[in-house]
């Protein structure tokens, strides 16, 4: 191993420093005794019992997982559909436009897809609640998902699908068995990516949500208003750990993939 | 087989499987098939060969349904397959990138199409097994196919075409990869389950040998139109052009006039200085018409004196010799800087050859050795 060199060292200190310092000092204060957020009083897990009390944000908590499963669940069908139809579908009219006003969600500012899907939902009388949360979530991160797919897609070999074809596979079966399994890694990343999108949304989840549907990311932005408290700390450090824990089961199981790979391609050589 | 007795060709009552009528093939402004007629028969062995971009594998896809002509019609069986999608065709292809799916192992892929036919299991089961053993990938069944070679893949992609026994088969270079024994062995078995089956084999090739081995006729394709259909022994003897003589084995080209003698005897007065040379033709040419003598190395002979009763006899010098271990080519050069080959079987060990560089010799040959060949 190289030894780094102290601009290096400086360096590499610095960005974690930059990236992760607000973070450990979030975890450090959700284990405060006092109810001052700035004041060390000792070690306690207190306000982690408190959470467990608290119905308001379990209740939030509870609505936010739904709605993130379904959004990107519903986003991820959708924008595979359109990812597929967009490089496959080959020249049809409208095809520019349609895949330009796919991706303009991408770059539209949260403040108006919000505003319009509020106006959207009031003008046809649609009750406010988990049910509008979810399709505004789907509306905004299906195009996230499409350009995921999209991109596995176009180097996606079509002479493959012609073979399932060729051996006699309706299209759409050529799709499950084929298309699909293959681009399965880039449909799963596209939902992930959908999911976290959901559980992170702030601004569209307020125009969009009623009083019966408030999402955490909602409630944590209301209850902070009224002032800090270790309370939110120890739920956010509860978040923290869950994105942690995804991201290491993530990287484990791709890694584990890899070695898997590796092994079948020594057997492979060794006849 | 007995050959001569298989020759629908060359009856006109006979039903052809696929007729290619005036077909087209345009992608956008490039042609790629250019007003192309052709009948294939059922049972044939019909091999394409023709440089790489002449549009061999654009003909094979517009028959398993890929494309679609741009004009012209392609019938099977008598029946317009245009509205047919490839699902529902009664065909199989073997494609040139071998399209194997990579997510399935040897066994599934091979499997593939039968699974799709709902063949039942211990049928399945055997049908595979049989495929494995014909293309001997047996100990590689539970494999993923980026884990075999490349001329492994190739045999799955032949053994998965090969599962379904359809009525007719596209083999897109099936047996590129392959080394020369495994590929002698494997046209063998092409051969035999053509037979067998009576499935009907439109193979492209680039290895002409190949092409002659297995093909009931053969069509030498360039640039999107076919140049000559024929069986392989006329496409070798008798060309139509020297396009074909010049893409099928080696030849030499003598371009002179012709000058109608008697009967179908010509004379070509091919250089100054050198008497004409005699050729027989069933072609006809005009007095004065430039022509083309195409001549294979194998049938000019070389020798030290003039032959006393050749019809063809010029003189020259050893330029350079090919030693091809059964095979010699002498390439000669005559006096006006033509280079002609000539190759004579090497019946004696190599220490005894009888001639050497810059040897003078005499090529000679036959009036029928040749044949006259307008463009
Ligand atoms: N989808 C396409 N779009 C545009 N041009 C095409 C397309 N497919 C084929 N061509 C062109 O048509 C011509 C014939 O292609 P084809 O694949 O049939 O050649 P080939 O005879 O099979 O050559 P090879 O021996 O190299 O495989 C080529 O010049 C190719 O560039
Ligand atoms: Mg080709």
């Amino acid at each position: 191993m190289t030894r780094l060199s102290w601009f290096n060292v400086v360096s590499l200190t610095l960005g974690f420093a930059f990236l992760y310092l607000p973070m450990v000092i979030l975890i450090i204060f959700s284990f405060n005794e006092s109810k001052l957020v700035t004041v060390w009083a000792g070690f306690s897990t207190k306000w982690y019992g408190e959470l467990l009390q608290n119905e308001a944000f379990l209740d939030a908590a509870w609505v936010t997982l739904r709605v993130a499963v379904f959004s990107s669940t519903i986003a991820t069908v959708l924008g595979t559909m359109a990812a597929y139809v967009l490089v496959r579908g080959g020249r049809f009219f409208g095809r520019t436009l349609f895949s330009g006003m796919i991706y303009a969600p991408l770059v539209m500012p949260e403040v108006i897809t919000g505003l319009s899907l509020l106006l959207l939902f009031i003008g046809i009388g649609l009750d406010r609640g988990i049910f509008t949360i979810v399709l505004a979530h789907t509306t905004f991160s299906m195009c996230y998902v499409s350009v995921v797919v999209s991109s596995r897609l176009v180097t996606f070999d079509r002479s493959l699908e012609e073979a399932a074809l060729d051996l006699g596979c309706a299209p759409a079966e050529a799709f499950r068995l084929v298309t699909l399994p293959i681009i399965a890694p880039a449909v799963i990343s596209g939902w992930l990516l959908a999911f976290t999108l959901s559980l992170d949304d702030l601004v569209i989840a307020s125009f969009t949500s009623g009083p019966s549907s408030t999402t955490l990311p909602i409630k944590i932005f209301s209850s902070v208003r009224l002032g800090v408290s270790p309370e939110i700390n120890a739920l956010s450090t509860l978040m923290i750990a869950v994105v942690a824990v995804g991201v290491i089961i993530a990287s484990l199981a791709t890694k584990r993939a890899a070695l898997q790979r590796r092994r079948e391609e020594q057997l492979a050589t060794q006849t | 087989m007995d050959a001569s007795a298989f020759a629908p060709w060359e009856d006109p009552q006979a039903q052809p499987l696929i007729r290619f009528k005036n077909v087209t093939k345009s992608f956008g402004t490039f042609t790629a098939i250019d007003d192309l007629s052709l009948d294939i028969f059922e049972k044939e062995f019909f091999a394409l060969l023709g440089p790489s971009g002449c549009g061999k594998t654009t003909m094979m896809r517009m028959l398993a349904g890929f494309e679609t002509p741009t004009s012209g019609v392609i019938e099977l069986a008598g029946q317009d397959i245009a509205p047919v999608p490839p699902n529902q065709r009664a065909v199989n292809m073997m494609f040139q990138s071998y399209a194997l799916f990579p997510h399935l192992s040897i066994w599934d892929n091979i499997a593939f199409g039968l699974k799709r036919d709902k063949m039942p299991k211990l049928d399945l089961q055997e049908r595979v097994e049989a495929m494995l053993k014909l293309t001997r990938l047996e100990q590689f069944a539970r494999r993923k196919p980026h884990q075999i070679s490349g001329g492994q893949r190739q045999r799955v992609a032949l053994a998965r075409s090969l599962a379904k026994a359809p009525k007719l088969l596209l083999l897109d270079e099936p047996l590129g990869a392959l080394d020369k024994k495994l590929r002698q062995d494997t046209q063998f078995e092409l051969m035999d389950i053509q037979e067998t089956t009576g499935t009907t084999f439109v193979i492209v090739t680039h290895d002409q040998e190949e092409a002659m081995t297995v093909a009931s006729r053969v069509a030498v394709m360039d640039h999107g139109r076919i140049i000559q259909a024929d069986t392989p022994d006329r496409i070798y003897e008798s060309p139509n052009s020297v396009y074909v003589a010049d893409f099928i084995g080696d030849v030499n080209i003598i371009q002179g006039q012709a000058n109608p003698g008697e009967g179908d005897g010509y004379r070509l007065f091919w250089t100054e200085g050198q008497p004409p040379l005699i050729a027989n033709s069933t072609k006809s040419f005009s007095a004065g018409q430039t022509c083309h003598l195409a001549i294979r190395p194998e049938k000019v002979t070389i020798s030290a004196e003039r032959p006393e009763d050749a019809a063809n006899a010029v003189r020259g010098k050893v330029l350079d010799i090919a030693y091809l271990g059964n095979l010699s080519t002498y390439h000669v050069e005559l006096p006006n800087g033509l280079v002609i080959k000539a190759q004579t079987a090497n019946t004696r060990r190599i220490s005894r050859r009888s001639f050497t560089w810059e040897d003078p010799v005499w090529l000679s040959w036959t009036a029928t050795a040749g044949v006259l060949l307008a463009n």
